[in-house]
């Protein structure tokens, strides 16, 4: 039987534009250009690892997002996944981790599964807790911050670096796996890759079809209100010396003049 | 006055400085109640009541280490259903995220995580935190449930609030879930007798222009006579030449130290995510066009070859 896997991912304002906060308070997403989130690139290179060593695998890449959102499913396709799913509504706009976390739950369930992948956090909302979430959702264990991981025989396994030590973590699917990026560079989209994702189904689904009322997600629906984003006064310009032999001596009287010292 | 339910973060029972800053925070919108798990949880009680925990609820069993993150959900909730609190604070560890999302999920609240500062407000606790690699400052609140908010390390001074010591047994049932993911093994990570990163005072960090692993003694020697806790960059540690545990930035850990020193780091915006909010910077760097100095409170544009071992040489002599 065909292994089953779902990966999640996001479409992000790029880092190093000029993030900021739209009127009310979301994420702006149109002053700034998107993509895939880099990590969850990590999060597929993980899908079509796993799949080349299943016998038989199905990767189907989901995302909840706008239109250009495409534009991530497009790039994981390029990179080899099979087919995508794009969640999109206009009431969607706004939705916080509980909403996005319900929609995607429905959309994993609607699709089928055996494994679903994440990445490790958003790089713009950065909370990191979408996994947890998801695997308490869907009622399946929970893999997660795995920096090497493994299917075999309908078990998964993985090594998780935490704070205070590294795990070596088993369960059975299906299950929830969530990537770092030292899982692994991810590769590029080849151009028969890109050529290929051309032709590959991408599936519109919107909240009617997975029968979700409209007031359970959204900016009404949200689950923790933004009462003010007040952009960070920028560093008052500091000291700055050019070492002509007696830089670490300047540093160094510098740091007693604040007590560090 | 409401209670506040604080989960805390111990090795042993020796408990880490993020939960005292939480119990400081807890205080200003009630009373704290403390939840500590596993082994040792006991002995966490007498510094949790000297900072002001008026309860301390412990639990242990051992499927809190054979399996992950979900047998201390299924505690907390069965804290959370015992105190009825007003609000649910976990310290902002990986895995304390992980139980405080899975806990709201269940409890159908709201969750606000990163939080950098919190106070009481009119429509409950309000919490600070830092977005898009910390250039803007938000203030949010839980709108729907029981706030569950998790807080960063060094968002609040650790604070003496003595109280009468009480410890109470929890009782916790596990569900389905909790035997799902099995820990087969375990490593601790090699203590460097060097503070914790995210705890420290002071970090000293290294990146791509401390050109290899052998050079990190010199950031190492310079983080030893401040005390300091060693950091680097994800170049220098994709290069393998320090620890990922160590890495600084938006994939590896978020500092907020008094002092933080970057060596031979370009400033990139993933590495300015994790350090951006530390109080005073330095750099030393010899490209006078490096972004990090546009953060800088003092920089030495040099070599870092000779500026890092004089300045150790120069904080030794000052010290005697
Ligand atoms: C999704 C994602 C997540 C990321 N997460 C992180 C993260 O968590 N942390 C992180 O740090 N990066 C992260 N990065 C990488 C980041 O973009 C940069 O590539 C990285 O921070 C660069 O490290 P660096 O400053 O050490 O190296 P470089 O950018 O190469 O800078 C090296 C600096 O050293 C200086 N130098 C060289 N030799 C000397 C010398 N002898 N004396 C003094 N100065 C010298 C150079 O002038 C230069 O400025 C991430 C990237 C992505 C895409
Ligand atoms: N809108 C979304 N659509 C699809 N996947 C998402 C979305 N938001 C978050 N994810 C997934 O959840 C992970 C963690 O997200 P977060 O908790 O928001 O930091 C990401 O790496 C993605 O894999």
């Amino acid at each position: 039987m065909s292994l089953r896997i779902v990966v999640c991912v996001k479409y992000v304002p790029d880092a190093t534009g000029d993030r900021h906060f739209a009127d009310d308070l979301t994420v702006d997403r149109d002053d700034v250009d998107g993509l895939l989130s880099e990590l969850d690139e990590y999060a597929v290179e993980q899908a079509l690892q796993i799949a080349e060593d299943a016998d038989d695998a199905e990767i189907t890449v989901l995302t909840v997002g706008p239109e250009d959102a495409k534009d991530a499913l497009r790039k994981a396709l390029s990179m080899g996944a099979d087919k995508a799913i794009h969640v999109e509504d206009d009431d969607l706009h706004g939705s916080d981790v509980m909403g996005t976390s319900l929609v995607l739950a429905k959309a994993i369930e609607r699709a089928g599964y055996d494994l679903v992948i994440t990445g490790m956090a958003s790089t713009d909302g950065t909370m990191g807790v979408l996994p947890a979430i998801l695997a308490e959702r869907l009622g399946v264990p929970q893999v997660t911050l795995l920096s090497e991981v493994k299917v075999e025989d309908g078990t998964v396994t993985g090594r998780r670096d935490g704070d205070s030590a590294s795990e070596q973590l088993e369960a059975s699917l299906p299950a929830l796996v969530s990537v770092t990026d030292q899982s692994g560079e991810a590769r590029y989209p080849s151009f028969k890759g890109i050529m290929a994702a051309k032709k590959k189904p991408v599936e519109s689904w919107d909240l009617e079809e997975l029968e979700i009322e409209s007031d359970e997600v959204g900016l009404e629906g949200s689950w923790t209100a933004v009462d003010s984003a007040t952009q960070r006064p920028a560093r008052t310009a500091g000291t700055i010396v050019k070492d002509e032999g007696e830089g670490g001596k300047a540093l160094a009287e510098f740091l007693a003049g604040q007590k560090f010292i | 006055m409401a209670e506040v339910l604080v989960y805390v973060d111990h090795a042993d029972g020796a408990v880490r400085k993020p939960t005292l800053e939480l119990l400081t925070l807890a205080r200003r919108i009630g009373e704290p109640v403390a939840v500590a798990l596993g082994a040792g949880a006991a002995d966490t009680a007498a510094v949790l009541a000297e900072h002001g925990a008026v309860k301390v609820l412990t639990a242990d069993a051992p499927e809190f280490t054979e399996y992950l993150v979900v047998p201390k959900v299924d505690a907390l909730q069965a804290a959370y259903e015992a105190v009825s609190p007003a609000a649910v604070l976990v310290p902002s560890s990986a895995e304390g995220k992980e139980i405080a999302a899975r806990l709201a999920v269940r409890i159908g609240s709201g969750i606000i995580t990163d939080a950098v500062d919190l106070e009481a407000g009119d429509e409950g606790p309000v919490a600070t935190q830092a977005a898009f690699a910390a250039s803007f400052t938000t203030k949010s609140r839980v709108s729907k449930g029981t706030p569950v908010i998790t807080v960063k390390p060094n968002s609040a001074p650790v604070e003496a609030a003595p109280a009468a010591r009480a410890v109470e047994a929890l009782a916790v049932t596990f569900g389905a879930l909790a035997t799902g993911t099995k820990v087969v093994s375990r490593t601790p990570r090699e203590s460097t007798g060097r503070p914790e990163l995210t705890e420290a005072a002071i970090v000293v960090s290294g990146g791509r222009g401390v050109n290899g692993a052998e050079n990190f003694g010199i950031i190492e020697a310079l983080a030893d006579s401040l005390g300091a806790a060693v950091g680097a960059s994800r170049a220098a540690v994709d290069a393998g030449w320090y620890p990922h545990s160590n890495q600084v930035g938006q994939t590896g850990k978020s500092v907020s130290p008094q002092l933080y020193i970057a060596s031979g780091i370009s400033g990139a915006i993933q590495h300015r995510a994790g350090m951006q909010t530390s109080k005073t910077i330095v750099a030393i760097n010899k490209d006078a066009e490096a972004p990090i100095f546009d953060l800088v409170d003092y920089g030495v544009v040099g070599d870092l070859f000779s500026v890092v071992p004089q300045l150790t040489d120069e904080i030794k002599a000052r010290k005697g």
